[in-house]
């Protein structure tokens, strides 16, 4: 009696080898975990560090680089202070970034609502491989068209060198039009079925049963898209940089050239020394495209939160 | 020879034994021709040749997959972009089976309540106003009144009076139930079609709105899909039995219980499949 407790002591302790796999499986994902954290803390703290070097190594204020107008790193001012104001740019990322989402929400949601909808057979073998298309082509592209069609366009409509944050617009709302459409469709396929048939049960027609039902549950699922899209835009840089012509001045207008976070950024980043001046400033402007992508994410896990709530 | 037919004839029930409503207190109110409904080139419903009587609660009784939804959801065209529906549904002498039929209008009077409870993330108050508002009802005190009575003739009015600006979503699931029923008589129907309403309630729930439909029953017609043999006994006149997508037996609901005449009907109700 006595040994045969002790066998099962031992075979039950034994450790076997897929006990031995799982503490492996264990370790591998573990690993895979830390790493992650590990590239995302770096990301930000290289970025911070470079980027709050310009208020502390060279003693810019943040007020001047937030507020300030006129953007030349090389050259000081009359008071001696270097030319950092962002503000331009940031000016330009936040309009570019509105516009486009507020040109690109109505048709992103009426696309996502045909297609889950009204037709859903079509939607299905139509519209989803075009939207997926559309998701697949490179930046650069986009770019390019809106160099030699957008460009010329605007020039030819409202004047000028049709570069600007118009043409910018127009390019970031393809761009961001399919993030938008197939996000608004995944909220609208979350809308219970049973809500459908509530509604056309009591005597509402197809179109009524949308807005006044489907729209509405599915608003939260609505704006996570939407914001999802304004994040895509705002972190944008190379086709915008490509149609907005790169002058660091405050928007004049739609069609004057302008510039944004990002396309400062590409343009200046290869023509500046490590540790200058000129350096910093360009990573204080990364450090605030990181900042709002962080505000974004934000934003949509803030609403994520909401909407489960309800 | 003559012996054996004999025999046979005593034993062998009917296949089939249709006995339409006839009660001039309570006459048709909704009928349907030579209705077959396909799911694409399945057929789901054939030959269902039903009489409803106004007034009166009708059960649809049978097997899971018998075609007894499908039917009732083909009453107020609920499957047309489901399912193909032909013949005709004659709903106080107009076939409202016809595309010329305005289904939103057909609909208000002809109301639905499903399965699962289901309402609007809304309060309780706009779940009942909503399709009083799409209709362009927008008095205030008209509104507030219909709200009232329908919760009252629902049995909802004494639990929720003080919490009509509460979330629907809170109510337990036959005060849910209860208040879909409600909100379907808003707009005031001739017919309430009822998909199996109690199935996802408990035993008191259910006996509560069974009370509520024998109420209602003065002012409306209902018919209603249920999987609860007893249910069907307890609260109806007529019950019709379908069983792969035919209606096999339709009599009074004392008949179909205690005197069926179809062998299936008989196995049926006595629990014996299904």
């Amino acid at each position: 009696m006595m040994k045969s407790t002790q066998q099962l002591e031992q075979q039950l302790k034994r450790h076997s080898k897929a006990a031995k796999l799982e503490i492996w499986g264990k370790v591998v994902s573990f690993s895979a975990l830390i790493l992650i954290v590990a590239v995302v803390v770096g990301i930000i703290g290289f970025v911070a560090s470079k980027g709050l070097a310009t208020f502390f190594t060279n003693h810019v204020s943040l007020w001047d680089f937030l507020s300030g107008k006129s953007w030349n790193p090389g050259v000081t001012d009359a008071n001696g202070k270097p030319e950092v104001g962002a503000l331009p740019m940031i000016m330009g990322s936040f309009l570019i970034t509105v516009l486009s989402a507020i040109v690109a929400t109505p048709f992103a949601i009426g696309t996502a609502v045909f297609m889950n909808e009204i037709s859903p057979n079509k939607g299905a073998k139509i519209l989803q491989p075009v939207t997926e298309l559309l998701v697949g082509i490179p930046s650069v592209v986009y770019g390019f068209i809106g160099l030699s069609v957008v460009v010329p366009v605007t020039r030819a409509i409202f004047g000028g060198s049709g570069f600007g944050i118009l043409s910018g617009t127009c390019v970031l709302f393809v761009m961001i039009l399919p993030t938008v459409t197939s996000m608004s469709v995944d909220a609208l396929r979350a809308v219970p079925r049973y809500y459908r048939e509530a509604s056309l049960a009591l005597g509402a027609t197809q179109w009524q049963t949308i807005y006044k039902v489907v729209l509405r549950a599915a608003t939260p699922g609505l704006m996570t898209a939407v914001v999802f899209g304004m994040a895509r835009a705002f972190g944008e840089a190379l086709a915008v940089q490509m149609v907005i012509g790169n002058a660091a001045l405050m928007p004049g207008s739609l069609v004057d050239p302008s510039s944004t976070l990002t396309s400062v950024l590409t343009t200046g980043i290869g023509n500046t020394v490590m540790g200058s001046l000129q350096n910093n400033a360009l990573w204080s402007l990364a450090l605030v495209l990181l900042l709002m992508s962080l505000v974004f994410n934000l934003i949509v896990r803030l609403i994520g939160r909401k909407g489960r709530l309800q | 020879m003559f012996l054996s037919n004999d025999v046979q004839g005593n034993t062998e029930m009917l296949e089939r034994h249709i006995v339409q409503p006839a009660d001039a207190d309570h006459p048709t109110i909704l009928s349907t021709e030579d209705l077959h409904v396909y799911y694409g080139k399945k057929e789901a419903i054939s030959e269902g040749d039903l009489r409803f009587a106004s007034n009166q609660i009708t059960a649809l009784i049978g097997p899971s997959g018998s075609g007894k939804s499908t039917f009732l959801r083909s009453l107020n065209r609920m499957n047309d972009r489901i399912a193909t529906v032909t013949g005709r549904i004659m709903y106080r002498g107009v076939d409202i089976n016809q595309p010329s039929i305005d289904v939103y209008e057909m609909r208000r009077r002809v109301g639905m309540v499903f399965q699962r409870p289901n309402p609007f993330a809304k309060s309780i108050y706009d779940n009942i106003a909503f399709a009083l508002r799409l209709r362009g009802t927008t008095d205030k005190h008209e509104l507030d009144e219909i709200v009232e009575t329908s919760l009252k003739q629902a049995a909802l009015w004494n639990q929720v009076k003080d919490d009509l600006n509460k979330s629907a979503l809170a109510l337990s699931g036959g005060q849910a139930q209860r208040l879909c029923i409600a909100r379907a008589i808003a707009v005031k129907p001739d017919i309430l079609l009822l998909d199996e309403p109690a199935s996802a309630l408990d035993p008191v729930s259910t006996s509560q709105l069974e009370d509520t439909l024998l109420e209602l029953k003065q002012n409306y017609s209902i018919i209603i899909v249920t999987h609860n043999m007893q249910q069907a006994g307890r609260i109806s006149e007529y019950t019709a039995f379908f069983n792969q997508g035919r209606v096999l037996e339709y009599d009074t609901t004392s008949h179909i219980f205690t005197n069926p005449q179809v062998q299936i009907t008989s196995d049926y109700v006595s629990g014996n499949f299904g």
